[in-house]
């Protein structure tokens, strides 16, 4: 077991012959929460994207709790304890508040079911199928999602939508939670309401966070650590105050 | 009576479309493809019964026949997706379509190689009719109904309520977003193949059990009426197919009685697919797509 949640060991990758990101080696503790910051374009969402086996990394490695993942299809990393949320949200739009929840929930192997008995609809199908239900419920209280539990996702205003959308993503029990930009588009009150439901799942889903955000006062606020990325490689990296004083990291924000 | 007889017989060819409508939106809806090939897996089940028939002319047999039939075009399915498709996923659209139309002929050739250009004739046995008043039914037809009716019924709720369904409509939502909840999209992918070529099995039997006769282009007219009937349904909608299935085969079967027109039912047919579409363009109930920014 190693001592980091999540490692990256020079991870890159180039798309042709552009280098989208490189060199970059991140070193998350558990139930830590995690700032990646950096201008549009720095290549925040690519490593997101390598993370969790959209891209394959052209260069260097990752390994969840000491086990390298570089390879595996995207369900498997998710199997193996990586789970996200989306800068543009991505729910399954037409299906009802609970039934997304309960997409995330159906690898779970308490929640197992074989082929057969889920075919033809036999007591192990129904029983799982119950217990599922139930535990979405549960999910869907905590983000105060419960009183929508069967409404169409796509009709959920947006600040919903995006908590759902992190409700779908620890409904399948990740060790680390990728939440891309998730104050994105929301006002004050529900940008500090976020900052609380964050903290609470560190502790209650007992996950470690590493989330992408432009809001400052958001990621001042929230993140033990930051790492700030321009152009593909890391601009600084450290504890978040003392990262946010460097003059390096305030030049290519303002851009002096 | 003669209403009655038009609206039976176009029940009768509309749920046949239907059975086949259902594979084709099931995997455009799934897999984000136009599967051209499908029309000719019906013609490999119309083979199998037509070889298992011909073995012997028992009833039993026929019935051995059926599940032979659906065993081999369900495999068939399988392996045209792990072996054509698979490989090409994240390929353009374009790319894919092209494979499907290669598939559909190799199809067609392997099978006028094995069995020869002629039309065979399939010894389906004659189940006779039942007379209702004046009103003739034939057995064949009652048989097609309600087993259609038993089969979308069942698919329907499998859809719904299973889990499998739940995580096929997932899929067909976001496929990207289904594979990082965890979600094994190649799976998924393959089981609707399975069951979409296990549908056209049934179909190539009811086919048969109309007029028991087959060639190496049995499966091309109904494949082809089959996409119309998904497409004025709405592609990618289960309920859709159903429903453009039927009002084709209601439309077949009035054209069928209204002499003067007979002849070009397939010309009114595909006419009225493109009026459809000119009003609706995604079809009766098909979702209007909206494009992300």
């Amino acid at each position: 077991m190693s001592e980091y949640v999540l490692q990256t060991n020079n991870l890159g990758i180039s798309f042709g012959g552009l280098k989208a990101v490189q060199n970059v080696n991140l070193a998350i503790k558990e139930h830590q929460i995690y700032g990646l910051i950096g201008p549009n374009g720095a290549g925040k969402t690519t490593i997101f994207n390598l993370l969790t086996g959209v891209y394959m990394p052209t260069y260097g490695d990752f390994s969840l709790c000491g086990e390298s993942l570089v390879g595996l299809s995207q369900e498997k990393i998710n199997h193996h304890g990586i789970a996200r949320t989306f800068q543009n949200i991505r729910l399954f739009n037409n299906m009802t508040v609970v039934r997304n929840v309960m997409v995330g929930l159906a690898h779970q192997p308490e929640y197992k079911c074989d082929l057969l008995s889920s075919i033809l609809h036999l007591p192990r199908h129904r029983k799982t199928e119950y217990a599922m239900r139930e535990r979405a419920k549960e999910i869907l209280k905590i983000f105060d999602l419960y009183d929508e539990r069967n409404a169409i996702a796509c009709n959920l205003p947006y600040g919903k939508q995006r908590k759902l959308e992190i409700a779908r993503a620890l409904a399948t029990k990740p060790k680390l939670i990728l939440l891309d930009e998730p104050a994105a588009g929301m006002n004050p009150n529900e940008t500090a309401e976020l900052m609380d439901t964050i903290r609470f799942i560190r502790d209650s889903f007992n996950v470690t966070v590493l989330l992408i955000e432009h809001d400052m006062k958001f990621v001042s606020g929230l993140c033990d650590e930051l790492t700030v990325l321009n152009f593909g490689t890391v601009l600084a990296q450290g504890k978040t105050d003392e990262v946010l004083k460097n003059p390096e990291v305030i030049k290519a924000y303002i851009g002096g | 009576m003669k209403i009655i007889e038009i609206i039976i017989s176009g029940l009768n060819i509309g749920v046949i479309y239907a059975m086949i409508a259902l594979g084709y939106t099931m995997v455009y809806g799934i897999a984000k493809l136009l599967n051209f090939a499908h029309g000719d897996i019906i013609m490999v089940g119309g083979y199998a019964i037509c070889v298992f028939c011909a073995m012997s002319g028992s009833r039993t047999f026929f019935f051995v026949s059926i599940v032979a039939a659906v065993i081999i075009c369900t495999v068939l399915g399988i392996v045209v997706e792990r072996v054509a498709y698979r490989p090409l996923r994240g390929a353009t659209p374009i790319a894919v379509l092209i494979t499907a139309i290669g598939i559909s002929y190799l199809l067609q050739s392997l099978a006028q190689i094995i069995f020869g250009s002629a039309q065979r004739y399939v010894t389906v046995p004659d189940l006779g009719k039942i007379m209702i008043g004046s009103l003739g039914i034939k057995w064949s037809t009652i048989i097609t109904l309600a087993a259609s009716v038993i089969v979308m019924v069942s698919l329907s709720l499998f859809v719904k309520y299973s889990r499998i369904g739940r995580a096929m409509i997932a899929v067909s939502e976001d496929r990207g977003a289904s594979q990082l909840m965890g979600i094994n999209v190649n799976i998924i992918i393959t089981i609707t193949f399975a069951i979409g070529s296990a549908l056209a099995a049934l179909a190539g039997l009811f086919y048969l059990l109309q007029s028991p006769y087959i060639t190496n282009t049995f499966g091309a007219m109904p494949g082809i009426k089959a996409f119309t009937a998904a497409v004025i349904g709405g592609i990618g909608s289960i309920p859709g197919a159903m429903i453009g299935s039927l009002v084709l085969g209601l439309i077949e079967s009035i054209c069928d009685t209204i002499v003067p027109i007979a002849p070009y039912k397939d010309a009114i047919e595909f006419s009225i697919l493109i009026i459809i579409l000119l009003v609706k363009p995604t079809g009766l109930l098909g979702k209007v797509r909206r494009e992300k920014v």
